[in-house]
């Protein structure tokens, strides 16, 4: 055997180990608005339209070209019928196990949800997904933090953190994972753009959840964190905010949205939402999941602080996942008010571009640019800019 | 740009690149497994027979429950046995005094020349005790005094400490006294925040936290440098003081560095300076013009002192006369014509290590100063820089290759951080591959950048005074090779090396398996981790 | 710019150096150090010695200074307290003089694969002496290495105490104090004054739920071997601390090693396995831990291991936890880390492979009766009391010269004039030990030399 041949063979080889298994899942629809125009292809009016307009849907193409990689590599892959993955595992030379039932040419987002549930009970190493956020969100529905998953990135919209940076590095990950070459994992925000907002011009995105996603050393930084080592870091962060909140009982606290702050409420006994801004006073909490009607009144007359971290794999502080943080809230707050948390990673994986926000009131956004503390760690910050964003949807 | 298409790739491979090198591949067992019953490497001298005679067996004078039934289960090899294993390992390393080691970036992997070899051997100073009394060891003393002063020339500082055992370790030694400085001044409690850049090295930021600082990290801002807002953000009148380096690894030397500082001081912090990037500096500029209050040097990247595979190294530390009562004791001090230990220093923070320092490393730095005079490190500091600027030149073209910053419009000294990120997204090779297979034409690996990657894919070289023209002249062509095959072969970078002492780790998320690492052999025995 | 060819500088010539500026596209270096201001340019040129240019004006220069000391291998020593005057084999220096070894730095495990073979070899060998799976790479010397243990006990239980026997020795207790204070408190556990062991009653009284560890050093710094180890642990894991044991691992060929009696964290120093003493410059601190996840999570040293490579029959090396290191998370790393004494380990790993079982055991065996017999010939000394601690010991031996009403710096200072080192002064650090010097015997030291000892020690006792 080649060196070559030795370096990718030299696992399946190798006796003794159990064989690894991907579950594959192609969302067929996805992509299919974005090159005629439309900006989504939720909803079968969307999806006629863009099919009257002449679109070919992108993701089958693209799951063919991930799973390329992962051909002749010993890998078991288990998926649904025809077009959801079946089809395209053939024509990458793969030989499927296919489970389950699909109305060909009618599929929906039950099916994704039905499928991605029925792979994730099989016990499958990996969901490989091919899609977009919409699709990222019905996964995400089905399995929640169940299943390790991957994205290949082929929707129009992709804001959610879950997707790989191409269909070719899709597959090297995924067949990578399989060789248990990748032990790290992370949480990666699961987010769409309402659609109906978007087409009149306002980007507004809502973080859905989070999926469990693989890690790898790569790129940006070339040692990631286990998922012990990262646990201890947020840790750090829970536990310095908690003494800043133990410390200041009079103030209102506003925790956001995000796994980071999550974190600080779990340091502080408290039973806070995920996806909500938390209102937090003399170290109870007053409401949970608060909409921007709430805050305004809870902030009447009281010092108050909101505590931040950062949405998404673009880097907001502000305008995506957090909405109820407007801008009479913000306002109210001050910039002085405001609390940043992201780890070390996170804000590394920016590489060196500025945390953005989109308040919706413009003047507000200039206002708040500049440099602000991050809490990194316990006793530890980082100094870093918040910027302006392109208003542009960003890919 | 294809490698096809680059003009300069034939051109520039002729000759220089060592297509037929192969390190050397003992595929050497563990000495473990070459060991044989019965055999032995060398002898003791015995206790004579009237020692035996007068005390009797050692069992009997030794504690019983602490005698040592068996010996332990050491290698038991013949001399030559023993020797020709390690001499095997040996040519299984690429030292900097036989390889091509601009690739070590901040590293400076100058020539060490063997005749400082020679002197730290003399028994005169190899043999010598710490706790001799100081009128026998009045040589040794000189030398540290001595080295001292040019130190402190060098750097404009006004007194210094030997002790520290490298970088890291002045930089924890300099947040020690900061702490004690303001502890002095009734402000220990309040004066808690340092503030670094996250271009500094690592230890600017864990050296302070271990002291118990806070520690801040600014960004640079988009030209690279240290931004001067981002520093305000970051000073309060909790700044201890500011940890930084400059030039920073990236190769940009802050111009605004005397307003860094002065913003520090004006909200009552001190400002340390981390030298390890000083060689392209030697009687150009100092700490001391700069405004800070104390740095340290490498001694063994600056000096010439080899790095012996990790250590020992040597962090000279330098200060102020405002800080010198903190430094370490004892210091050396001038006593009529000699010299003397001086332990008197009530305010010192005490020792950072026994005794007092790597004094081989100092030795050595001593001689190679000696020897270059104030013309010879300004000449290594002058063709420093100019051998970085014209690699940098012959760098340009090479498919796939930027360096950070690169619209900045600024110039670069010392080194350089390079981005091998088009040739990853173009090719799926990245730094990381590169980086192992460079090694396949007799160069080391190069040292790719410190946490976090702010730069992707990064490289950062250095082709610091001894390195010649034709040195960087294939430098550049094999990187030339290297990218040209990562558009053409990129498997072949992808596996490689194959021509190294070793290939490719098959599974390092295993080694982070406590279940499966072995630290030891007698881990792996025991753990059955590794399949020959 | 100097005008002469440099041996060390390949590029000093005038034509490499037009050739630079060609290359560069600059017209003198001044443009690429036109980015530092004017102001902060040094206007005139270092003031330094005259360079001494050729190499033979070189040694005749410095070993002209080295000609000003006296060492022990002029004059008979009896120096030690944590560095040792031991016989260094001439294979260990033509290994450590290797320039593959001598000047590599930090290259991966490919083309310095040796390099990582020969540190991990020292480890393994230093896991057999200490019978422990888990040894990590070097740090400075024993004292930062006791450091580093303390601080790992600390994080391990979330305690802020460490009770520091009275016996360890007071450079390294030096060392510990800036590593820990005032984070982490540091209380001394006395000792048995007439044995010189722990004074277990002591341990207990200071024992709390508060304590991280016990920190105690075997043999001590004056000499003696602790033989309650195990009670000593006992007594710190009831209460839910660590037990930290440093070790002068020389002495492991004939005494049981701490993790027998149940250390958890063991320390100490490489310098008496092929290190030269170097005026105190040869030291090589090393640590060993229970091999298990939460204690090398604590470790702020790298950490490597064996593994395999693709290549079929091969082994590699490679990191272990790395994301724990400074290196890697910066402030939120174990502590910090830098370049260690990686070459003195290795030193270390071809001693103690010359060295083998059979040579481990002499060397102790060797040790302790040149020892006895130190003591035997001090006995009838008039004013000397040999030994001032009555427990058993390793190497060093606590003389105490109060009958005699000279102090040890006279003494000393006559057994000068008569070409001998006589053992450290402890007068000052162990004031309750009066006038007393801890006087170290390892293998150089014959019969002959012992007697030597004996009879000048004889001649100076006499007011």
């Amino acid at each position: 055997m080649s060196a070559v041949d030795q370096f990718w063979g030299a696992g399946a080889a190798e006796g003794g180990t159990a064989l690894a298994t991907i579950g594959l899942l192609v969302n067929p629809v996805a992509g299919l608005g974005g090159r005629v125009g439309l900006k989504g292809s939720d909803g079968p009016k969307t999806l006629l339209e863009a099919r009257r307009r002449g679109a070919v849907a992108e993701a089958p193409g693209r799951a063919v070209e991930a799973l390329r990689t992962l051909a002749g590599q010993g890998i078991g892959v288990v998926t649904y019928p025809w077009e959801m993955g079946e089809d395209e595992a053939r024509s990458a030379g793969l030989s499927p196990t296919v489970i389950g039932r699909i109305a060909p040419g009618a599929t929906s987002g039950d099916d994704t949800r039905r499928a991605a549930r029925e792979l994730r009970d099989l016990g499958v190493d990996l969901l490989l997904f091919a899609g977009g956020d919409g699709t990222a969100r019905d996964v995400q529905a089905a399995v929640g933090l169940d299943q390790l998953v991957l994205g290949i990135p082929a929707g129009v919209k992709m804001h959610s953190g879950v997707f790989a940076t191409s269909p070719g590095e899709a597959g090297r990950l995924a067949l990578a994972v399989c060789r248990g070459r990748v032990r790290g994992v992370r949480d990666g925000e699961v987010m769409d753009i309402d659609e109906e907002a978007f087409r009149q011009g306002r980007v507004d995105a809502r973080l859905y959840g989070y999926l469990r996603v693989p890690d790898e050393p790569s790129g940006l930084q070339a040692v990631k964190t286990g998922q012990a080592r990262q646990d201890e870091i947020l840790a750090g962060i829970a536990q310095d905010l908690a003494e800043r909140v133990a410390a200041d009982r009079e103030r209102l606290w506003l925790i956001g949205p995000g796994s980071t702050t999550a974190a600080i409420m779990q340091r502080l006994g408290l039973r806070g939402t995920l996806l909500g801004v938390d209102a937090v006073l003399g170290g109870s909490i007053l409401l949970a999941d608060a909409g921007e009607r709430d805050l305004l009144e809870l902030l009447a007359g009281r010092p108050a602080s909101i505590v931040l971290t950062v949405i998404g794999g673009q880097g907001y502080l502000l305008g995506r996942g957090n909405q109820q943080l407007s801008p009479a809230v913000l306002r109210r707050v001050g910039r002085e008010g405001l609390v940043v948390v992201a780890t070390q990673g996170k804000l590394a994986t920016l590489g060196g571009r500025p945390l953005l926000v989109d308040t919706g009131d413009p003047d507000l956004d200039l206002s708040l640019q500049g440099y602000i503390r991050v809490t990194t760690g316990y006793r530890q910050e980082t100094v870093y800019r918040i910027g302006a964003s392109d208003r542009r949807v960003p890919r | 740009m294809r490698a096809d298409e680059d003009p300069a790739a034939g051109e520039a491979e002729a000759g220089l690149v060592r297509e037929e090198f192969r390190q050397a591949h003992w595929n050497e067992p563990i000495i473990f497994e070459i060991s044989q019953a019965g055999q032995r490497g060398v002898l003791l001298p015995e206790p004579e027979a009237r020692i035996r005679e007068a005390v009797g067996p050692a069992a009997e004078l030794v504690p019983e429950g602490l005698w040592r039934a068996t010996p332990p289960a050491l290698p038991e090899l013949s001399q030559k046995h023993v020797l020709a294993h390690y001499l095997h390992l040996s040519q299984e390393t690429l030292g900097a005094n036989l390889a091509n080691d601009i690739s070590q970036g901040t590293c400076t992997m100058k020539y060490n020349p063997r005749v400082n070899e020679l002197l730290a051997a003399d028994p005169r100073f190899a043999e010598l005790h710490p706790d001799q009394d100081e009128e026998t060891v009045q040589g040794i003393l000189e030398i540290y005094h001595r080295f001292g002063r040019i130190l402190l020339e060098i750097s404009g500082m006004a007194e210094v400490s030997l002790q520290p055992g490298g970088g890291s370790h002045a930089v924890f030694a300099a947040a020690r006294m900061l702490r004690a400085y303001f502890a002095r001044r009734g402000e220990g409690d309040t004066r808690d925040e340092v503030i670094t850049t996250v271009f500094s090295h690592p230890c600017n930021a864990a050296a302070p936290a271990t002291a118990g600082f806070k520690v801040i990290t600014i960004y640079p801002g988009e030209d690279g440098l240290p931004d001067p807002l981002a520093l305000k953000a970051a000073v309060s009148s909790r700044t201890a003081g500011i940890f930084m380096t400059n030039p920073e690894d990236i190769g940009l030397y802050n111009p605004r560095v005397r307003e860094f500082i002065d913003v520090v001081h004006q909200a009552g912090g001190l400002a340390f300076y981390d030298q390890a990037n000083a060689n392209g500096f030697l009687g150009v500029a100092r700490a001391r013009e700069a405004g800070f209050d104390i740095c340290h040097f490498n001694v063994h990247k600056t000096f010439g002192a080899p790095h012996g595979s990790f250590g020992p190294g040597n962090g000279a530390l330098l200060c102020t006369e405002e800080l010198a009562p903190f430094l370490p004791v004892p210091l050396v001090a001038q006593s009529g014509d000699g010299y003397r230990l001086d332990y008197d220093r009530p305010q010192s923070i005490g020792k950072i290590r026994d005794f007092f320092g790597t004094a081989g490393v100092v030795l050595r730095a001593y001689a190679w100063v000696m020897t270059m005079g104030a013309a010879g490190l300004r000449e290594a500091a002058d063709v420093s820089v100019l051998n970085n600027s014209y690699l940098m030149k012959r760098l340009e073209g090479v498919p796939g290759l930027d360096h950070a910053f690169a619209g900045n419009g600024l110039r670069r000294m010392e080194q350089v951080r390079y981005s091998w990120r088009r040739l990853k997204e173009e090719t799926g090779v990245g730094t990381e591959d590169v980086h192992l297979r460079v090694a396949d034409f007799g160069l080391p690996h190069y040292f790719l950048s410190h946490h976090p990657w702010l730069i992707a894919e990064p490289m950062t070289l250095e082709p610091c005074e001894t390195y010649s023209i034709r040195d960087m002249d294939e430098y550049a062509a094999v990187l030339h090779r290297v990218a040209a095959e990562g558009y053409r072969e990129p498997e072949l970078v992808r596996s490689s090396p194959h021509r190294s002492a070793a290939h490719r780790r098959k599974d390092d998320a295993a080694l982070s398996d406590p279940a499966r690492w072995a630290l030891t052999w007698r881990a792996h025995l025991r753990k059955g981790n590794v399949r020959r | 710019m100097a005008t002469r060819a440099h041996p060390y500088i390949a590029n000093s010539s005038q034509q490499a150096k037009a050739t630079l500026l060609q290359g560069a596209g600059v017209e003198s270096v001044e443009e690429i150090f036109a980015a530092i201001p004017q102001e902060l340019r040094l206007h005139r040129a270092l003031q330094l010695p005259e360079p001494l240019g050729s190499e033979f004006a070189l040694r005749r220069h410095v070993e002209g200074i080295l000609a000003k000391n006296r060492s022990t291998s002029d004059h008979l020593s009896f120096l030690g307290g944590g560095v040792w005057q031991h016989y260094v084999p001439a294979v260990v220096d033509t290994v450590i003089g290797r320039d593959e070894f001598l000047t590599a730095y930090g290259a991966d495990a490919y083309a310095d694969h040796g390099k990582y073979q020969a540190l991990f070899e020292t480890a393994s060998m230093l896991g057999e002496l200490l019978e422990m799976d888990a040894v990590s790479t070097s740090t400075y010397d024993w004292a930062n290495a006791a450091a580093s243990a303390c601080r790992m006990a600390a994080r391990l239980t979330g305690r802020r105490q460490i009770l520091v026997a009275a016996t360890v020795s007071p450079g390294r207790y030096a060392v510990v104090e800036n590593y820990c204070l005032p984070a982490i408190e540091l209380e001394r556990v006395a000792c048995e004054r007439g044995t010189g062991r722990l004074d277990l009653a002591d341990l207990e009284a200071r024992l709390s739920d508060e304590t991280a560890a016990v920190y105690f050093e075997n043999p001590s710094y004056l000499g003696a071997f602790e033989d309650q180890g195990r009670a000593v642990a006992e007594m710190a894991h009831r209460r839910g601390a660590e037990v930290i044991v440093g070790v002068d691992p020389s002495s492991l060929g004939i005494a049981r090693p701490p993790a027998a009696y149940g250390a958890d964290i063991v320390c100490g120093d490489l310098q008496p396995f092929g290190v030269h003493m170097q005026w105190g410059g040869g030291l090589s601190g090393f640590l060993a831990m229970r091999d298990e996840e939460r204690y090398l999570g604590e470790c702020p040293l790298q950490l490597f291991g064996l593994t395999e490579t693709v290549a079929k029959g091969e082994y590699g090396f490679g990191k272990v936890l790395p994301a724990r290191t400074s290196y890697v998370a910066r402030e939120q790393g174990k502590d910090f880390v830098g370049t260690v004494t990686a070459l003195y380990a290795i030193a270390a790993g071809v001693h103690l492979a010359l060295l083998g079982p059979q040579g481990m055991r002499e060397l102790g065996e060797g040790i302790v009766q040149r020892r006895a017999y130190l003591v035997a010939l001090l006995r009838g000394i008039p004013g000397v009391l040999a030994p001032r601690l009555s427990a058993p010991g390793f190497k060093e031996i606590v003389v105490n010269f109060d009958a005699t009403g000279l102090t040890v710096r006279e003494i000393n200072r006559r057994l000068l004039e008569r070409g001998i080192f006589g053992g450290k002064d402890l007068s000052g650090e162990f004031s309750w030990l009066g006038q007393s010097a801890l006087y170290a015997v390892t293998e150089v030291h014959g019969a002959g030399d012992l007697e030597r000892l004996a009879e000048a020690l004889r001649e100076v006792c006499v007011a």
